[in-house]
């Protein structure tokens, strides 16, 4: 007799799985998801080659690993925010504000090294605010990082309103457009790499992982389990903030120079990796290698895209519909069961009609 | 019956429904008639809530059927249910917090006046005059934030009259209630039935039932057991025919030495919650905290393993007093919480089996800063062993266990950690005998091990069967004390009840 | 007469609640009329010019748009969800009125505003949809379709311009024209903020929108058609912002591909300032329409006092920020207050 009756009016019923379950059932569709992340990064490639004969090049893939670099690393933090179940929007103007500070310190005589060390500080700084909104002030993730992509930007603007700031040193510009000597990986892609394996062992293999998974499946559950949910939802905000820090410092070395709107607008892109990456946006589901391969993905389109000659404007779409359907895709299924189960409700109200009308002749 | 005897207004004639493999519902029976209130009763479990939500519109049976007034009904949303005027007021009624009274009794329904508007002033006099009618005070234009549950109901019940329902059934309606209240709730019961509507008044606590119910029904794992007049009936009768087993094998007590003392709680408050509460569990004692619910029980063990900060007073394990607010101290000092509501807080739903019983161990299982595989596996495999489990695989994620068995994942989990305290809230809802009696010889040989176990009840039975002492809360304080040889099921309702002077 | 007595006795402490409750629901729009006035008498000690009739005017239109726009967030937000894509909706909407007039300069008022219209409901169509077809949080979505309909406007528009000498004066004369010195888009604002302030006080659809984002499941319970009703919602929005684009281009006169970016951050900024409850349930569209007129004083004081008008974005998001941590402090301090006080006694 189970515990049918311990359900409020609302609730669902055990029959049905919770639903992150139904977005994904089971481990087995996590696989595929996966695979088709594979396939899709296959099609990606073979559009790629079939535009561009050089596609293949590995100064090409140079290129590719080049333009996603930084929102490759900023997908990092996001993808752990996400699976608490949380939010943070504010990324790309997180980069935009450290970078924008970084040079401004260059400029009034700070040497580069400290500079770069500050910017990521402010990061952290940056990405503590964050964190104190919503764990302590306990403010909806969604509305307080809107707020702060306004205000980190705003505050960015406000300090290089319309011109740029240069002439960093040459040798620390070069990381952003030479590849690692003897290789063809840009630097940026490396730091990726890098802290991509140290994620997916934090995040699949140690307690502090298992614990981020579980406030995101339940967040009450993990903290009756006794998991500091507010405090690692704290810290997670705040290495958000130290690599889009660092990502900030990249992105200004890349382009050898500062400007308010640095990557404005990426959160877009870093926010489709995490979905497309197949990381469930109610959090508590994911893994890392989904994310590396959306990296992919996404590198491989936008760099096939440009080579195709489609303009900066209509890859938005492609970005935006690739988003979509990241988040559209896993719910298909529960889709196709809700039409189904509706479809056989109106079966059987008929057929229950019709036996009663029999029944009264 | 005779054809003198009015045909019944609502009739549910064998209604089947289950969850997958569950069976909520195998026979599912219950007719009323106009001017009747009708007791449905039953152990946690029985499938009342379940028949409840068939009379909603919530689901739909997999068999049998539903007569209003002779005629088959078919609902397939609880829109449907309403239009044909049943009314369901739950236990802890769904109201909006942003809309006002009136607004919350008319919701969908608002009077009307030209083009469409919203008639707010009749609105407003309609609700006014339905609660007058009731005979209580409660401002149609107040939001519904904040309401005491007894409110909510209200305005539940006004919505009921509002649409003319003829059925209203209510669902353990009494149980978060104070006395007072209960008694205003009688009252209106009583209004309803002599306006000649049909009530289901669903209860566990039988004196409420025997004083209001001209008939009562009752169910046990799914069926329909009985229908008769209260006058022809006894508690006891009632009672064996919900329990229909012997009480007493049920609970498998084992003498335990007890030991020093492990828990001691001194003078806790929490503002609205609890007051001056003080107490101590020994190393091999149960302690069982009775009372109703909404007594404060709960809220008494979530401040002592930190889910809550409590406003004053101390906790100390061990001698240690523990910093108030902190879950993670607590479990350091070796308390542990079986929580209330498992599907919420007890189990992350979604993670396997191992992970669940691994969660609270973590660092345990772990070496050199990651958790290796197959450690996990094996830690939580000896656990589901010594519980007798029952499982396909291991990965598979805990809602594909039953209630009993998830209810062993839980404890399991708290197990693993060794604690020194325990505290079970409600360690036997919603599962099945079998387990039950499980889950009681395995607290039994806790205590038996040195633990000291604090655990929280509704059953009667299972608190005079289990537990060394008896504490009784009443709204928020300790009412009574009872050993376990002087306590009855009598005395403790009477003290649960704040009945404390008449008593003993 | 001892009856009746001791009904007022009783019923007295229950109206002073109720009153409680008023003052801090009517509150937020008194607070923001107060902030008004301090805002603009601060701006009109340092330089008189910040009262003049033509900056009150400019200030007055530029609000308007706002305030349009905030009419359909503010439902949407009521339903706990969020439309992010606002502004690309009235970007792409005020570059098809420009179209629309370039190829048919004669075209009538009319048929412009029904074209607006008609981008807009297209947009908040396929935002509803999928909103709530494929059950997908507005959040994710309307970021979305933030960028497809930002680079499908992008990809039409290319590196063109629609200018003012393109349009009709009839049409560029709703940008400039006042009627008594109130600027026409004041007025036009003014009365959609009255029509939908008053139709959300007095439709069941629009107190079905309350209830929903006061607790959606309760509302599947109570048989309120929520997904319909959400769809709904997104259509108004888009609709709204539709012909709020048609209005955005009389009053620039000009439009390119990136009419309106970043509208949506002022916007939600306008309404959470303006009390509409970031969770759902509870909020006016007054409210919103003075936050966006506050938002755009400031904006216009910040310029009269000599700070650069490169910090409104940093205003704006710390305002944002601000509104919703006084909400969050308000239902904190004041949820236990109202719970203690008992609405009645048995």
């Amino acid at each position: 007799m189970a515990d049918i009756d311990d359900l409020k009016p609302g609730d669902e019923v055990p029959s049905r799985p919770p639903r992150q379950h139904r977005l994904r059932a089971g481990l087995g569709l996590v696989l595929r998801w996966e695979a088709l992340l594979v396939v899709l990064l296959g099609a990606t490639i073979a559009y790629g080659a079939s535009v561009s004969p050089y596609f293949l090049q590995s100064t090409n893939l140079f290129y590719i690993c080049l333009n996603v670099g930084e929102v490759a690393i900023m997908a990092l933090p996001l993808t752990l925010i996400v699976i608490t179940g949380e939010i943070d929007l504010s990324v790309a103007s997180m980069l935009g504000l450290c970078g924008v500070a970084m040079a401004e310190l260059f400029k009034h005589g700070w040497p580069i090294w400290p500079a770069m060390i500050a910017a990521v500080a402010l990061g952290a700084v940056l990405g503590a605010f964050n964190g104190f909104l919503v764990t302590r002030v306990g403010l909806p993730s969604l509305a307080v990082t809107i707020g702060t992509l306004t205000l980190y930007r705003g505050i960015a603007q406000g300090i290089l309103p319309t011109d740029t700031i240069g002439g960093f040193p040459a040798h620390l510009t070069n990381i952003g457009v030479v590849p690692i000597p003897g290789t063809h990986i840009p630097y940026s892609i490396a730091f990726f790499g890098a802290l991509a394996i140290v994620f997916a062992i934090v995040l699949h293999a140690t307690p502090l992982g298992r614990s981020i998974f579980a406030i995101g499946a339940n967040q009450e559950a993990a903290f009756f389990a006794g998991i500091r949910v507010k405090r690692i939802k704290f810290w997670l905000y705040v290495l958000c903030g130290v690599l889009c820090g660092f990502a900030g410092v990249l992105w200004t070395l890349r382009f050898a120079s500062a400007r308010y709107d640095a990557a404005i607008g990426q959160e877009l892109y870093v926010v489709t990796i995490v979905l497309l990456g197949g990381i469930s946006i109610f959090g508590g589901r994911g893994t890392i290698a989904g994310v590396v391969l959306a990296v992919a993905v996404l590198g491989c389109l936008q760099t096939a895209l440009t080579a195709d000659l489609v303009p900066a404007q209509d890859q938005q779409i492609v970005v935006g519909a690739l988003l979509l359907a990241s988040v559209i895709v896993p719910n298909a299924g529960d889709l196709y069961r809700r039409a189904r189960e509706r479809l056989r409700s109106a079966g059987a109200r008929r057929h229950r009609a019709a036996a009663v009308q029999a029944e009264s002749r | 019956m005779t054809s003198i005897e009015p045909a019944p207004l609502l009739s549910l004639e064998h209604a089947e429904k289950s969850f997958g493999a569950v069976h909520a519902l195998e026979d599912g029976v219950v007719d009323l008639y106009a001017g009747e209130v009708h007791g449905l009763v039953g152990e946690n479990g029985a499938g009342k809530s379940t028949l409840v939500k068939i009379l909603a519109g919530v689901h739909r049976p997999d068999a049998g059927r539903l007569l209003l007034d002779g005629e088959e009904a078919i609902f397939d949303n609880a829109k449907q249910s309403q239009e044909a005027g049943i009314a369901i007021i739950f236990q802890e009624p769904t109201l909006f917090p942003d809309l006002t009274v009136a607004e919350n009794i008319f919701v969908g329904v608002q009077p009307l006046k030209r083009f469409r508007r919203i008639d707010g002033r009749r609105m407003r006099r309609e609700a006014g005059a339905v609660f007058d009618q009731l005979g209580v005070r409660l401002d149609p234009d107040r939001v519904a934030r904040g309401l005491s549950i007894a409110d909510q109901q209200l305005v539940e019940i006004g919505k009921a009259l509002t649409t003319n329902a003829r059925v209203i059934v209510m669902d353990e309606p009494t149980a978060a209630l104070a006395t007072t209240e209960v008694e205003r709730l009688f009252g209106i019961v009583e209004a309803l039935r002599a306006r000649g509507n049909a009530v289901l008044f669903v209860s566990h606590r039988l004196e409420e039932i025997f004083a209001i119910c001209r008939r009562v029904t009752v169910m046990r794992d799914g069926r329909h057991i009985l229908t008769r007049p209260t006058a022809e009936l006894t508690v006891q009768s009632v009672i064996r025919a919900m329990v229909g087993r012997d009480m007493d094998a049920l609970f498998p007590k084992v003498a335990a030495e007890q030991g020093p003392v492990v828990l001691k709680v001194e003078r806790l408050t929490r503002e609205g919650a609890f007051t001056d509460v003080s107490f101590e569990v020994r190393r091999g004692e149960i302690v069982a905290l009775a009372g109703l619910v909404g007594a404060g029980r709960t809220e008494v063990a979530r401040a002592i393993f930190g889910i809550d900060r409590f406003d004053a007073g101390s906790v100390e394990v061990g001698g240690r007093r523990l910093r108030p607010g902190s879950p993670t101290l607590a479990m350091a000092a070796g308390v542990g919480l079986v929580p209330e509501d498992r599907r919420q807080q007890g189990l992350v739903m979604d993670f396997s089996i191992e992970r669940n019983v691994a969660l609270a161990s973590l660092d345990h299982v772990r070496r050199a800063g990651v958790i290796p595989r197959g450690a996990e596996r094996r830690f939580a495999k000896d656990w589901a062993l010594r519980l007798q489990l029952k499982y396909s695989k291991l990965t598979s994620p805990v809602w594909t266990l039953s209630g009993g068995n998830q209810q062993k994942v839980v404890l399991a989990k708290w197990l693993a950690r060794q604690p020194s305290v325990l505290i079970v809230d409600e360690p036997t809802r919603g599962i099945d005998v079998g387990t039950k009696a499980e889950v009681h010889r395995l607290l039994s040989e806790l205590a038996a091990q040195g633990v000291a176990v604090l655990m929280i009840s509704s059953e009667l039975p299972e608190v005079l069967g289990m537990a060394d002492r008896i504490l009784v809360l009443f709204e928020g304080r300790v009412t009574r004390e009872f050993s376990r040889a002087e306590a009855t099921e009598d005395a403790i309702m009477q003290a649960a009840t704040g009945l404390v002077d008449q008593a003993a | 007469m001892t009856t009746i007595a001791e009904e007022k006795a009783v019923l007295e402490p229950q109206q002073r609640s109720h009153h409680v409750a008023e003052v801090l629901l009517r509150f937020r729009e008194l607070g923001i009329v107060l902030a008004l006035v301090l805002v603009v008498a601060g701006a009109a000690i340092v330089n008189t010019n910040f009262v003049s009739l033509t900056n009150v005017q400019q200030i007055l239109s530029g609000a308007a748009i706002i305030a349009l726009l905030a009419i359909g967030e503010t439902v949407v937000i009521i339903t706990r969800n969020v439309d992010l894509s606002v502004g690309s909706v009235l970007g792409i909407s005020a570059y098809a009125t420009g179209v629309l007039y370039v190829h048919h300069p004669h075209v009538s008022l009319a048929v412009v505003f029904l074209v607006a219209l008609g981008v807009g409901v297209v947009c908040g169509v396929v935002n509803g949809a999928i909103v709530t077809i494929a059950r997908v949080p507005s959040l994710v979505v309307t970021l979305g379709t933030l960028y497809i309909i930002r680079g499908i406007d992008g990809a039409w528009a290319g590196g063109n311009q629609v200018n003012a000498s393109m349009l009709p004066t009839s049409f560029n004369r709703i940008g400039y024209g006042t009627l008594a010195g109130i600027p026409y888009l004041a007025i036009i604002a003014g009365v959609a903020v009255a029509i939908a302030t008053y139709a959300m006080r007095s439709f069941r659809t629009a107190r079905d929108f309350y209830a929903i984002g006061s607790d959606p499941p309760a509302a599947r319970l109570a048989g309120i058609p929520v997904g319909s009703r959400v769809f709904l919602a997104f259509v108004l929005s888009g609709g709204i912002a539709g012909i709020a684009g048609a209005v955005w281009l009389s009053l620039y006169g000009s439009v390119d591909a990136i009419a309106g970016v970043g509208y949506e951050f002022q916007v939600i900024t306008a309404v959470v300032v303006g009390g509409v409850a970031i969770f759902g349930g509870s909020g006016t569209v007054l409210g919103a329409a003075l936050g966006a007129l506050l938002l755009n004083t400031i904006n216009s004081a910040l310029d009269v006092v000599n700070i650069s008008s490169f910090w409104t974005s940093a205003i704006a998001g710390a305002l944002l920020i601000a509104a919703i941590a006084f909400d969050r402090l308000i239902a904190v301090r004041v949820a236990p207050a109202l719970r203690t006080r008992r609405s009645s006694r048995g």
